[in-house]
């Protein structure tokens, strides 16, 4: 298209395009780098500052010696975090624990929790109900494997936290989203918050959380809560939006007061949208609860860390398809309940309201757990275990085809990622942020350019620089593997309508399994190391890209394929000549989440063994450096938003000439 | 059915006056006022930036009254009706409804008028997904703190009214486009209003449906008599149901009039060109065109009713001498039509 353009313009105007400019503009910039002085090349020590230092010792000075209003932060601090824990403790003595009476050797235990027979059942009488028989079985079959595997107990710790996180994400979130809805001033100040934070890496949540409020379940409470708000805020704003004109009218017609309107009226005519933003609270608190186990939360999470630390694939992976397990009731329950919320169906003849159903069952089934032990908790000597023959597994992969795998992987690193690492370490900072801000300049003009320079100058200044390209390059290998990968499929699923659903429950699964369980296959085949990285990245970036690459294709007009077909176009033709151009802002788009997705994984995936910001990030965890923790946090988030920022332009220059051309 | 509400139909109260309203979106009243208010001509206006849906509406309707605004899209219909229950604010103007100032009501009041004088449906229903039919139909009251037991009561009233019985607790979605419709009427007049807004209401319905919808509109208004503002784009359904009629062109209104009134005396080209398709002696009333009795002309051997369509008593005429008489129930008679009268009104467009 910008060849186009440019053909059309006349000699003069060929000198005045932006294009040229930046080309020129890099010319004489390289030529510099080239000549001039060392500091254009590597980054002088002048201009680094010790800002996460000075940030931590700020934040080390607030959460321990300040004081407001004479009460020391500290203690308030940590008040909150008992009182949740307490909360949390409460629902886990409930779900998983019961009460304990004695003490040393003499404990035992006075009540016993929720038998797994009586909340299992629940979860499947109410899955009945919202989605009759199918969801009734997915949800048994899940739960099943979860007693089966001895995972009962964890799995209720993880739960127990999830669902006090997102009964307070969710709160928190309305209480934003209305505000956001009601005041376009707050929606601006929280619509630029929320998208920061969206691109802040979730370990550095952990930091902060962990100074303030201390090792626990309440710290990764609140950074659980953090974490999981800004899509609940978003879309209760795009919910609220979409309650038609009508609706509110019909509310006002009727003598609501303001209170009642928003109420009895908007939100529930918006539950339908809003139960889109619960679902993915829901999924994110999971991810993040599984992730704050390296700070307390304990649960599934905990197994799934351990076992990679300890590099014991068999019980990590057992652990993980028991997160998986989870994941599959939660989303498909909480998706289930919504749409039945929103929706409504009456009641049968004879058919009781599902609340005393519940009430009656849990009564019942706990009356047979007491009378039945193993209702109650499922005998150990019942209990299956996988970890061996996963053990024996990976074992024999290493033995069987280590030869294979081991060449795979030297012929990946020595031909492809180191060159490209050197590559990259090698290059002159000025230049790489120079070719960044012409592209900036290019696709959206001076602004987008002073804000994509100002992102990579912080970097620079922060000293995070050489960190920060190792992220650029496994970033730039996975999000190519994953469009690669996914776009061809993606394209593929598009001309076969009747896979297109299975398809997209396997991409739905895929997408809520929570980020830790993407490591365990890839270590499994390659062990630790950047390889691995790559992979797990690469998995986990593929979903977001097959379903953009099958959105942007259905979105092309039939007008325009019926037109090519009359012209006699191939296939081939009609692909590249027709479908691309109108699917490419589309397509751009998918490649701006998939980079997102991947820049979330890639934080997980220094658990691996990167040398990256996350791994930074990550070792600011473990050794509780808070200010590290949170500038190479901010330095993730400025590069995820230099992507942004260019995607978004690009398409957006894409979409604008076809509709100039239309007029 | 037509002759009864025509009979009930009370001329005496009026219920809503609207004088000289005006609504200009993108402006305040005071910068309305101060760029030269109603003075503005419409060059003016498009200068300014400002889209003037409704222009200088000035018009009474009588209690009991059906008053049906129509117009092409865009004319200003919807803006009008929601100014008339200030879910717009007007601009400039004054509307008094049962001789209060609607305008000068506070927030307060407003809700009162609204809760217990008006009732309003709407063209896509606009029910609440999350509630049953009754759960629907109740909810007016429940919101006015009505307890369980009555409003449940009151809304099983509606129910029936509507014809929507064994289906109480239906969810919206488990309902059709017109079952949801009767479910917006009820809800409309659950708390009694005496007036009733209906904006576009059948639109989104089928014909089938909305020709039993509009039979259903005109059963329920006999039953009920209420001050019926009724928006359609629709001339047809317009002539079924109206009192009177009045048209929009781009915010104006440019006539108001009985059914007969716009068709035989369009005010301008605007209102012909909307009546030209409409078949004469579908709507024209024997009252319309009778003449006085002259003395000394023989007996009437055949007789209608004064508020008969033509079209309707056709076979009148097959039995007639050349005279036919209009003689009211009592048995008064009216005046006379002869046969050359009534077949050019048939033969008419
Ligand atoms: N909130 C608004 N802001 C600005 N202009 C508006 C607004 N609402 C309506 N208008 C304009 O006012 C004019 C009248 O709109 P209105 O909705 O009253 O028309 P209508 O006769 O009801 O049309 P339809 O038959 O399509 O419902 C239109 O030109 C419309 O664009
Ligand atoms: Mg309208």
């Amino acid at each position: 298209m910008a060849h186009a353009d440019i053909s059309r313009q006349s000699g003069q105007q060929l000198w005045s395009s932006p294009s040229t400019r930046a080309l020129i503009f890099l010319a004489l910039l390289s030529s510099a780098v080239w000549l001039g002085p060392t500091w254009t090349r590597v980054i002088p020590d002048a201009l680094t500052f010790p800002i996460a230092t000075t940030v931590g010792d700020a934040l080390n000075w607030f959460a321990r010696e300040a004081t407001i209003n004479g009460l020391a932060v500290k203690d308030m601090t940590r008040a909150v975090a008992s009182f949740f824990d307490y909360i949390i403790e409460s629902v886990v003595i409930v779900l998983s624990k019961g009460i304990y009476t004695g003490r040393g050797l003499n404990v035992t235990q006075a009540v016993p929790p929720l038998s797994w027979f009586a909340i299992a059942g629940a979860m499947v009488i109410a899955a009945y109900r919202f989605g009759g028989r199918s969801l009734a079985v997915v949800c048994a079959v899940c739960l099943g494997f979860l007693v089966i595997f001895g995972l009962w107990e964890n799995a209720m710790v993880t739960l127990a936290s999830v669902l006090v996180s997102v009964l307070l994400a969710m709160a928190i979130g309305l209480i934003l989203g209305i505000w956001s809805y009601r005041s376009s001033n707050v929606e601006n100040v929280t619509r630029g918050i929320m998208n920061v934070m969206q691109t802040v890496p979730i370990f550095s949540y952990l930091v902060p959380t962990l100074l303030l409020f201390g090792y626990g379940p309440s710290a990764a409470l609140f950074a659980t809560v953090l974490y999981a708000l800004p899509p609940m805020v978003h879309n209760t704003v795009l919910a609220l939006k979409s309650v038609p004109a009508e609706v509110t009218e019909s509310g006002k017609m009727m003598g609501c007061h303001p209170r009642q309107l928003l109420w009895k009226v908007q939100l529930p005519a918006a539950l339908a949208k809003l139960a889109v933003g619960m679902n993915q609270t829901i999924m994110m608190t999971l991810n993040m609860v599984i992730i704050a186990s390296m700070i307390g939360a304990g649960g599934l999470g905990f197994d799934v860390l351990r076992a990679l630390r300890k590099l014991d694939i068999g019980s990590g992976l057992e652990a993980g398809m028991g997160i998986v397990a989870l994941a599959v009731v939660l989303d498909r329950l909480s998706q289930a309940a919504a749409h039945r919320a929103a929706h409504g169906q009456h009641r049968k003849p004879g058919q009781l309201p599902l609340w005393q159903l519940l009430a009656g069952w849990l009564v019942i089934a706990t009356v047979a757990a007491l009378v039945v032990g193993p209702l109650q908790s499922w005998p150990a000597a019942w209990q299956v275990s996988t970890a061996e023959f996963w053990n024996a597994a990976v074992t024999w992969i290493n033995k069987e085809l280590f030869d294979v795998l081991e060449a795979f992987r030297n012929f990946a690193l020595l031909s492809v990622m180191r060159p490209f690492s050197a590559f990259l370490a090698a290059a002159p900072w000025t230049l790489v942020i120079g070719s960044v801000a012409a592209l900036a300049c290019v696709l959206g003009g001076w602004r987008l350019a002073a804000l994509c320079t100002g992102f990579g100058m912080f970097i620079v200044i922060t000293g995070y620089w050489a960190p920060a390209m190792n992220s650029v390059y496994l970033i730039t290998i996975s999000v190519t593997l994953a469009v690669l990968m996914g776009y061809p499929i993606g394209f593929w699923l598009a001309t076969r309508p009747k896979a297109q659903g299975t398809a997209g429950f396997v991409l739905d699964t895929l997408q809520t399994l929570p980020t830790l369980v993407y490591l365990l296959p890839a270590v499994m085949l390659f062990r630790i190391g950047d390889v691995s990285a790559v992979i797990a990245v690469t998995l986990y970036a593929t979903a977001p890209a097959v379903r953009y690459a099958m959105v942007g294709m259905a979105q092309v007009p039939k007008a325009r394929l019926e037109a090519a077909e009359i012209a006699g176009a191939t296939r081939w033709q009609t692909l590249i000549w027709v479908r691309l151009p109108s699917a490419l802002p589309t397509l751009l788009i998918g490649i701006n989440q998939t980079i997102m997705m991947a820049f979330s994984m890639l934080i997980i995936a220094a658990l691996v063994g990167t040398k990256d910001l996350g791994q930074e990030v990550l070792i600011a965890l473990n050794r509780s450096l808070v200010g590290e923790g949170i500038v190479a946090g901010l330095c993730v988030a400025c590069l995820a938003l230099i992507c942004d920022a260019l995607l978004k332009a690009a398409a957006a220059r894409a979409t604008s000439p076809a509709r100039s051309r239309a007029q | 059915m037509m002759d009864m509400r025509a009979q009930s139909a009370p001329v005496s109260t009026t219920s809503i006056k609207c004088e000289n309203v005006w609504k200009v979106f993108g402006a305040t009243p005071a910068e309305f006022e101060q760029a030269g208010g109603p003075e503005m001509d419409a060059e003016a206006l498009q200068r300014k930036g400002w889209t003037a849906a409704v222009r200088d509406a000035t018009f009474d309707i009588s209690t009991g009254e059906v008053f049906v605004i129509m117009g092409l899209s865009g004319s200003g219909k919807s803006t009008i009706v929601r100014c008339l229950s200030r879910l717009i604010e007007p601009t400039n103007g004054r509307i008094l409804v049962e001789g209060a100032d609607l305008l000068k009501a506070s927030p307060a009041e407003l809700n009162d008028i609204r809760r217990r004088k008006m009732g309003m449906v709407f063209q896509h229903f606009a029910l609440l997904p999350n509630r049953n039919v009754l759960g629907n139909i109740g909810f007016p009251l429940q919101i006015q703190g009505m307890p369980r037991a009555e409003y449940e009561a009151r809304a099983r009233e509606m129910v029936e009214l509507v014809g929507l019985k064994g289906r109480e607790d239906h969810f919206p979605d488990e309902l059709s486009g017109g079952q949801q419709q009767r479910v917006g009427i009820a809800r409309s007049l659950a708390s009694d209003p005496a007036i009733w807004f209906l904006d576009e209401p059948f639109s989104a319905l089928d014909p089938l449906i909305r020709s039993d919808l509009q039979d259903e509109l005109l059963r329920l208004q006999q039953q009920l008599a209420k001050t019926v503002v009724f928006i359609t784009h629709d001339l047809d359904e317009a002539i079924k149901i109206a009192d009177r009629i009045a048209i929009m062109e781009e915010g104006r209104i440019v006539q108001i009039g009985s059914p007969e009134d716009l068709i035989l005396h369009p005010a301008n080209d605007y209102v012909s060109r909307f009546t030209r398709g409409v078949p004469r002696a579908k709507v024209v009333r024997a009252k319309t065109i009778m003449r006085p009795v002259d003395a000394d002309e023989g007996e009437a051997t055949a007789f209608v009713g004064p508020n008969d369509r033509i079209a309707d008593v056709a076979e009148v005429l097959l039995q007639s001498g050349n005279l036919i008489a209009v003689r009211d129930d009592a048995g008064r008679t009216h005046g006379v039509i002869d046969r050359e009268a009534f077949i050019r009104v048939l033969a008419g467009a």
